[in-house]
Order: structure tokens, then C-alpha cells, then sequence
């Protein structure tokens, strides 16, 4: 672990990309396989389960520290973490255990079997013998939220330079339904074909978003328009006569959504397709709140599948005929996924995305402005002549969105955030004049600047009311434009309704706090766009 | 009547109509050390150490103020008044209060560390200890200063050897000389950000021993800086000020930098946990010294810290004032001293 310690330390005090790289290929340079592979799962969430809840650590360290669990719960409130709280009020080592990560990880592995005295031994005979930086990841990797600010991409470049094996290729063997338990780095990076794991997705290729205006993408002749649907990214995979569905963040949701399975025999083997998995019913898609239904249930009950059907809206062909064909332009994989959907019947599941006709960028503005109305969040925009590329690459894909729904509000109450936030007030709850009283009817923890942040933190400070544990009431003095991409009616929230992405998109400086919009500008909005 | 009271001015002491350390202008202020936020404009008459006094005479200008020395018993009114080491910066006083054998310490701002430069800590047995609580949480915790000025050093050699320039902050009263005072000048040459060296110069005119130093000016050329040491105020950074010093990495040395958060937001490339502040433990050692059954918590986390020190028993009471211990470094504020130090550097 002390070779992962300072990697994580290298990785930590940097925001160069080339700097992180240089950190993780020495790392990988330093350690053997078994620990390169525990390495490449974390890093590509692949963490091991939790084996221990938060509570029982908080008490363990309490014990061990002599600190009352409730100043704990105050330390946490200002780290922001609590992992790194529990590294920080914990005594200093009493001795120094120098072992592997796959050592430590085999350790947290075995808590499985033991009862809660036993854990609890395990734990603090660990937190022992470790120094406060792998006090930390020992407490990510046993509370299952380990997290580095590296991308899966930073990963892979940095194991290519270390191992040798092209990025691209090896980006797509990391893919996949795999965990260091069941594999091992040799079979995982360097056994011959890639399709040995038949379950094995492409890498999604993920577009940027459209901030010039449309028109300096060129001619309208070389762009493919279509909506950019309001559901979850989704590959569908057909081989071997099994259907995976691998949704973005890697998961692999086969059982959340029956409706696919049938696709396993409705189209030939060797057909992967990217699409959307949306909620739809007679020749409509329905709201995202209505997929929202279905996210998160591991099982389906008929009623949910009547309430909340799914199709896979489609709109990218990757693999044909068994087929690799992401390096073909858009314009003839959208030929044969116009194949596909047409000549196999799939009762419906497979839907072609439409796309728009259109000769005048001015044309494809009126659409987007009515996207809303038809739950889309927008209109994506693909070169046609692109090849189907790795992630987030500039160029080719944009998501030109339509712009948000928008309500100035006032600041009611504080709370400090977490992680690079820790200790400032980042988290906010905002509130409408109802008459003379305002209430609050959303949080938003996003949009500001970090010295934004820094201004707001020591106003709150000299501003505060009253405190309630960690949050505070403040002086209703600030207003904020709210921006959210949907509302509708909530029974959970008490001002009855429920914002769908609400960030601070400005701090109304320049308003008087009087003029921020009321009840009844909110339900306005709830009455055009509630659906 | 206690012996000392809280109003809207400051720390009061009614029997002889001084203030310690106020807010808002007022007759007599006895003060305890030269950081702005306890050394304000505007009272008519200032006392403090003889030491403290060079940095309150810079900073303030042409005020009415007398000195006293360490130990020393001023009488005011039958109230004795004086003054003890702090350990916080050079010539920073804990200002001891006594009648009638009624005790009170008004610590100030404190560090039990010995830094080698401020005058050391002495605990003071009171029955009433007025102290801040910047750190008081149990995740602070200092490791001595010199594993950290050896980390720092390492840091820098290792940038020299890169060919590139190191910057470390810390603020300009305090921090900057502690810094100064445990650089391996062996490594290489160190600069000075104008608003430091205007600190330096007022030191070393009252004989406190620092490092030869340069001032960072328009006058030098670029490259000079590489493989050398910028020591610099935080408000510099993200100032056009810090561009000339190219590809450099930057330390920013700072009690706030125990927290992984706060060490990135900086948005400095290391940080190191140097304060002039007590940890944790050492608050606990200094209320534990006094002796007093009675705190007052003036600045910081002060709810939490004061409950729990009623835990421990004590009767601890948390108060409102307008202290802000290190709160500069890990804000910007745009107050009057950040103002000062940048328009300081942008001077040069």
C-alpha cells in the first residue's frame, strides 16, 4: 500500500493530465500484476463491496481515539469526508505494516465471515499500524466509495505506457463484466481476441457540448440531426444468442429491463447497438420521471413494466455481421441500423431515432426550441463522415441543448459541502415569496465559482441566524438565478414541487432581494412544463 | 461585576477603562499583537510589548502608542496589567489582568510550539482564560516544525532541480519570517513579495535575525528566479503577479492545508501544515495549564470547541467578536490588509 500512498499523493497534488500520467505508469511500473490489476478496477469503479457500515466505523474510531462520537460528527461536517476524518482524529501509528494493496484489499475482503466484534478488531488492529494517507484509502476501500480525480482514460494511457499495448485497444479489453476476482491481468490485457468475453461493450463515444453557435459548424449538408433523447445511454449487445444491455456507467442492468431479452433471438448474433433507454408508449416517449420509476429496482413487477415501458431508442450501429464497424463514417453505420431496426421484427422494442431534414441551421434552431414539449433535452449533432471514436473527443458529436428553465430565488439556508468544498458553504436551500414569507422549494449545491464560493462562505459567516447541527439559517438577503431542466409535482417536497438538475446559474448581486420571483411564478411554470 | 466584560467594542475592563484588543475605536487599547485584525485604526492610545510595537507603528502610522516589556506590571486604576509571551509572532502578549485577586488572561492568538523567532509561550495561571479556537477540532494536529520545514525544503530542491522556481506562501506578519528563518539557503537564493519584505524590513530594523533576502521587483530579470525560492503572500496567488515566475510550483504552508478539500482548492501544488495557531492538543495543554475554570471562546470553531470543553467540566461560554485568526489564509476576503499587500506588490 505505500507505493499505492504515493501514487494517490502524486495524483492528489496535481491538476496536469501529464503529471497524472507520470504518477499512475510509475506506479504501474513499481508493482506487480496482481497489484496493477486492483489498481485498474478501482480506478474504473470496480470497487469491492462495502463490508462495513459508516456507523460502526464512526464508533470504532470514536473508541479508539477517545473522541465522543458527536465532535466526530462535527469534524466531519467541516472535512467534508468521512474517511479522512476518521484517517485525521485517529492517534498516531503505533507501528508501521508495509503490505500490498491485493494484501490489504484480500484483508477487507474477509470481513465478510466475521461478526461485528470480529470487524472491529480487524479495523483497528489495521488503522494501527497504517500512517494517515493509507489510513484514508484503507477507510475509501472498507466504506466501498473509493474515488481519485483520475478518468478511466488518464487509466488506460498511463497502463499503455507502462505495459505497452496500444490505448485504444486496451481500453476496450478493460471493458466489460469483469472484477480482479475472477481474472487476472494476463488474461484480462493480453490473451488473443477481445470478443472472448462475449458480454465485452465498445467504449461509449460521448459528445461535448455545443457552446459557438451552430452555424460556424459549417455546412448543414455534412451534419446528421436528431433529438437527443431525455433517457439513459444504453449498448445493447447480441452474441452467442444472449442479449447484455450495458448502460454508461458501466453497469450491466440485463434485469432491470426485460423488455430486451427478447432482442437475444429478434436479431442476428454479432449486432451491437447504441441507443437510449427510454420510456414509451404508443408512438410518444414519457417524461424521464417516468423512467425514473424503473432506475434502481433490480426487480421488475408487471405493473411497472405496463406503467413504465421501455424501447431502445436507436441510434448508432457498432458491430454488424460480427462485425467492428465503428471505424465506417456515421453516414453508412446509419444505413445498416436502419437495416437492422427495418428487417427484423422486434415488436417495437428497437425504435429508430428520427432524424431531421433540414437545409438552413435557422430551421434546427425552431425544433430545439420546441424540444422540451416533446421530452428531449435538445438536438444532437454527428458529423457524417465520423468514425465512432473513444469518449469525450471534440469535433464530431455536439449536444446542442435547449437552454434552461430559469427563477430567481432567495438564499434561506447554508450548508457546508464536501470533498475540494469541504469547509466553505456550497450547499444551498433556495425559496419563492409567498407574501411576506418565503418558501423554500429547492437545494443547489453547483454553478458558482470557486472565489464566488469563497465571497458567499464569509457572508454567510457574518450572516448567520440560526443554526440547526450543520446548517445554517442566514439573512434572506441574497438572490441567485435558479436553472433546472424540468419540473414537476412532488408529495415529498413541501413546496410541492420537484426540480430535475437545479444548479445557480448567477448571484443576482445586482437584485434587490423584493424582486425574486413568487409562488406563484413557480407554479406557472409547474402548470406549462409539469407534463 | 467581572473583572473583565464582553460589549460591542471589544474586550472590556470597566475598573480601568481599557480595552483589550477592540473593534471599533475607543480611548485606550491595550493590544496584543500587530495582526489587523487586533491591532485596528483609530483608538486614541495603543499599549503593547516593546517588540510588538515596530509592525503596529508600520502598519498604523502615526498613532499615540507606548510599550511595555515582557513581565513588566503596568498599575491602572489598582488593575495590574501585563504582558506575557504568546508564541504566536514576534512580540504577540498574552495581557494578564488582575484585582483584588481576581485573575484574567486575554490570550490573543497563541502557539506552544517554539518557532525560534517569536518570543516562547509561557502559560499564565488564571481563574479567567479568554483563548481562541482557529483549530479547535480534533483533526488538527501539527507534526513539528522541523519535519515540516524539511518537507518543504526537499520540495524545493527537487523544483530546483527541475530548473524551475518555487513559490511558498504564507501571510506577510508571522508566517512569511517562520518560513524565511527555516529555508536551507544552501539550495539557492530566496525572493520576497514586496508586502513580506516591508515586514522584513521593520524586523530586522529591530534586531530579529532573518535571512538575507531580495525583493521581488520589475528590475529583475526572469530567469533569475529559476532554481530559487518566491516567498509570497497568499492573496498573490492568482494575481498577474505571480505569471513572471513562469512554470513554477507552488507550496502554500498553512494550518488550513491538514484538510484534503482546502489543499486543492489552493490550487497550490503542495501544501504543508504550518500554523501559528495551536492544534488541538496544545489548546487543550494551554487551558489545562492555566488553571482556569472559566474559558471564553473568542474566534473559530468556537460553538464546538466550548461545548466540549463544558464536557471537561470547565464553565466555557463561546463568544461573538470580530477576530478572524487564520482565516485570511484559506479566504479571500478583499479586505483592507489583502488590498494593502497587493497593492504593495503591484508597486513594484
Amino acid at each position: 500500500m505505500k507505493n499505492f500512498a504515493e501514487m494517490f499523493r502524486r495524483l492528489d497534488r496535481t491538476t496536469k493530465t501529464n503529471a497524472k500520467v507520470d504518477a499512475l505508469a510509475d506506479y504501474f511500473l513499481q508493482v506487480d500484476d496482481e497489484d496493477k490489476l486492483w489498481t485498474v478496477a478501482l480506478l474504473s469503479h470496480r470497487r469491492p463491496r462495502r463490508t462495513v457500515n459508516s456507523k460502526l466505523l464512526r464508533a470504532w474510531a470514536s473508541e479508539l481515539s477517545g473522541i465522543d462520537t458527536w465532535i466526530l460528527e462535527e469534524s466531519y461536517h467541516v472535512v467534508g469526508d468521512l474517511a479522512e476524518t476518521i484517517a485525521l482524529i485517529l492517534p498516531p501509528p503505533e507501528q508501521d505494516y508495509d503490505h500490498t494493496l491485493t494484501h490489504w484489499i484480500d484483508y477487507i475482503q474477509q470481513f465478510a465471515g466475521y461478526d461485528e466484534e470480529g470487524k472491529k478488531e480487524a479495523v483497528q488492529e489495521a488503522w494501527r499500524g497504517l500512517n494517515t494517507t493509507e489510513r484514508y484509502l484503507f477507510n475509501k476501500l472498507i466504506t466501498g466509495n473509493f474515488r481519485v480525480g483520475v478518468s478511466q482514460k488518464l487509466m488506460t494511457r498511463a497502463l499503455s505506457r507502462a505495459t505497452g499495448i496500444e490505448e485504444t485497444n486496451l481500453a476496450h479489453r478493460l471493458m466489460g463484466n469483469w472484477t480482479p476476482n475472477d481474472t487476472t491481468l494476463e488474461d484480462l490485457i493480453h490473451s488473443e481476441s477481445a470478443t472472448d468475453d462475449i458480454s465485452r461493450p465498445y467504449p461509449f463515444y460521448l459528445a461535448y457540448q455545443l457552446e459557438q453557435p451552430a452555424e460556424e459548424l459549417g455546412s448543414p449538408e455534412e451534419w446528421q440531426a436528431e433529438h437527443k433523447w431525455d433517457g439513459i445511454r444504453g449498448q445493447v449487445i447480441v452474441r452467442d444468442d444472449e442479449v447484455f444491455v450495458w448502460s454508461r456507467g458501466e453497469e450491466l442492468v440485463n434485469d432491470k429491463y426485460p423488455e430486451y431479452h427478447v432482442l437475444a433471438s429478434a436479431i442476428p448474433n454479432g449486432t451491437v447497438i447504441d441507443g437510449e433507454i427510454l420510456p414509451y408508449r404508443d408512438g410518444q416517449p414519457l417524461g424521464f420521471n417516468v423512467l425514473q420509476t424503473r432506475i434502481g429496482r433490480k426487480t421488475v413487477s408487471k405493473k411497472l413494466l405496463k406503467d413504465a415501458p421501455v424501447v431502445l431508442m436507436c441510434y448508432d450501429l457498432l458491430e454488424y455481421e460480427g462485425r467492428d464497424i465503428r471505424k465506417l463514417p456515421m453516414s453508412d453505420r446509419r444505413e445498416l441500423l436502419e437495416r437492422v431496426v427495418a428487417e427484423n421484427d422486434t415488436g417495437g422494442v428497437l425504435q429508430l431515432s428520427p432524424v431531421f431534414a433540414f437545409s438552413h441551421w435557422d430551421e434546427l434552431a425552431a425544433e430545439r426550441e420546441t424540444a422540451r414539449e416533446k421530452f428531449s433535452e435538445g438536438i444532437m449533432l454527428k458529423r457524417k463522415d465520423s468514425a465512432y471514436r473513444q469518449g469525450r473527443k471534440k469535433g464530431d458529436w455536439w449536444k446542442w441543448k435547449v437552454d434552461p428553465l430559469t427563477i430567481d430565488a432567495v438564499m434561506m439556508y447554508a450548508q457546508r459541502g464536501h470533498g475540494r468544498r469541504a469547509n466553505l458553504y456550497t450547499d444551498f436551500t433556495f425559496g419563492v415569496w409567498d407574501g411576506e414569507d418565503l418558501v423554500p422549494f429547492t437545494k443547489a449545491y453547483s454553478g458558482l465559482t470557486d472565489q464566488e464560493f469563497n465571497k458567499i462562505t464569509a457572508w454567510v459567516r457574518r450572516n448567520t441566524v440560526d443554526r440547526f447541527g450543520p446548517v445554517r439559517s442566514v439573512k434572506p438577503k441574497q438572490v441567485f438565478e435558479i436553472g433546472f431542466e424540468g419540473i414537476r409535482k412532488s408529495t415529498r417536497h413541501k413546496s410541492g414541487v420537484a426540480l430535475r438538475f437545479p444548479r445557480m446559474l448567477r448571484w443576482r448581486q445586482d437584485k434587490p432581494v423584493e424582486e425574486a420571483n413568487t409562488k406563484d411564478d413557480l407554479e406557472a411554470l409547474l402548470a406549462t412544463y409539469g407534463g | 461585576m467581572p473583572l473583565l466584560t464582553f460589549n460591542e467594542c471589544g474586550i472590556y475592563c470597566e475598573r480601568a477603562d481599557v480595552y483589550i484588543d477592540p473593534w471599533k475605536p475607543v480611548d485606550r487599547a491595550l493590544i496584543t499583537h500587530g495582526h489587523a485584525d487586533h491591532s485596528r485604526w483609530g483608538n486614541k492610545y495603543y499599549l503593547c510589548t516593546r517588540t510588538a510595537a515596530p509592525v503596529i507603528r508600520y502598519r498604523l502610522g502615526d498613532i499615540k502608542l507606548e510599550t511595555v516589556e515582557f513581565g513588566e506590571v503596568k498599575t491602572i486604576n489598582g488593575v495590574k496589567f501585563s504582558f506575557h509571551p504568546a508564541g504566536h509572532i514576534v512580540g504577540s502578549a498574552q495581557i494578564r489582568v488582575e484585582y483584588k485577586g481576581e485573575i484574567w488572561v486575554a490570550s490573543g492568538d497563541y502557539k506552544l510550539e517554539d518557532d525560534g523567532l517569536s518570543e516562547a509561550y509561557q502559560p499564565v495561571k488564571c481563574q479567567h482564560f479568554i483563548t481562541e479556537s482557529t483549530f479547535g477540532l480534533p483533526v488538527y494536529r501539527w507534526t513539528p516544525q522541523e519535519e515540516v520545514m524539511a518537507d518543504i525544503n526537499d520540495w524545493w530542491r527537487q523544483i530546483a532541480s527541475e530548473g524551475r522556481t518555487a513559490i511558498l506562501t504564507g501571510y506577510a506578519l508571522g508566517k512569511a519570517q517562520r518560513l524565511l528563518n527555516g529555508l536551507d539557503t544552501s539550495i539557492g537564493k530566496i525572493y520576497t513579495h514586496g508586502a513580506i519584505e516591508n515586514t522584513n524590513e521593520v524586523m530586522r530594523r529591530q534586531g530579529v535575525k532573518l535571512p538575507a533576502t531580495t525583493r521581488v521587483t520589475r528590475e529583475i530579470n526572469k530567469k533569475e528566479y529559476l532554481g530559487n525560492i518566491v516567498v509570497a503572500t497568499p492573496g498573490a496567488i492568482g494575481q498577474p503577479w505571480v505569471k513572471k515566475f513562469g512554470n513554477a510550483s507552488i507550496g502554500a504552508a498553512s494550518g488550513w492545508m491538514t484538510l484534503r478539500g482546502a489543499r486543492r482548492r489552493r490550487g497550490a501544488d503542495r501544501g504543508f501544515v504550518l500554523s501559528d495557531h495551536c492544534d488541538w492538543p496544545s489548546l487543550l495543554e494551554a487551558i489545562d495549564l492555566t488553571g482556569a475554570d472559566n474559558v471564553y471562546v473568542t474566534h473559530g470553531y468556537t460553538a464546538i470547541f466550548s461545548k466540549y470543553l463544558r464536557e471537561q467540566g470547565l464553565n466555557a461560554v463561546e463568544l461573538h467578536t470580530e477576530y478572524e485568526g487564520e482565516l485570511a489564509e484559506i479566504e479571500t476576503k478583499g479586505n483592507a490588509e489583502t488590498e494593502k499587500e497587493n497593492l504593495a506588490a503591484d508597486a513594484e
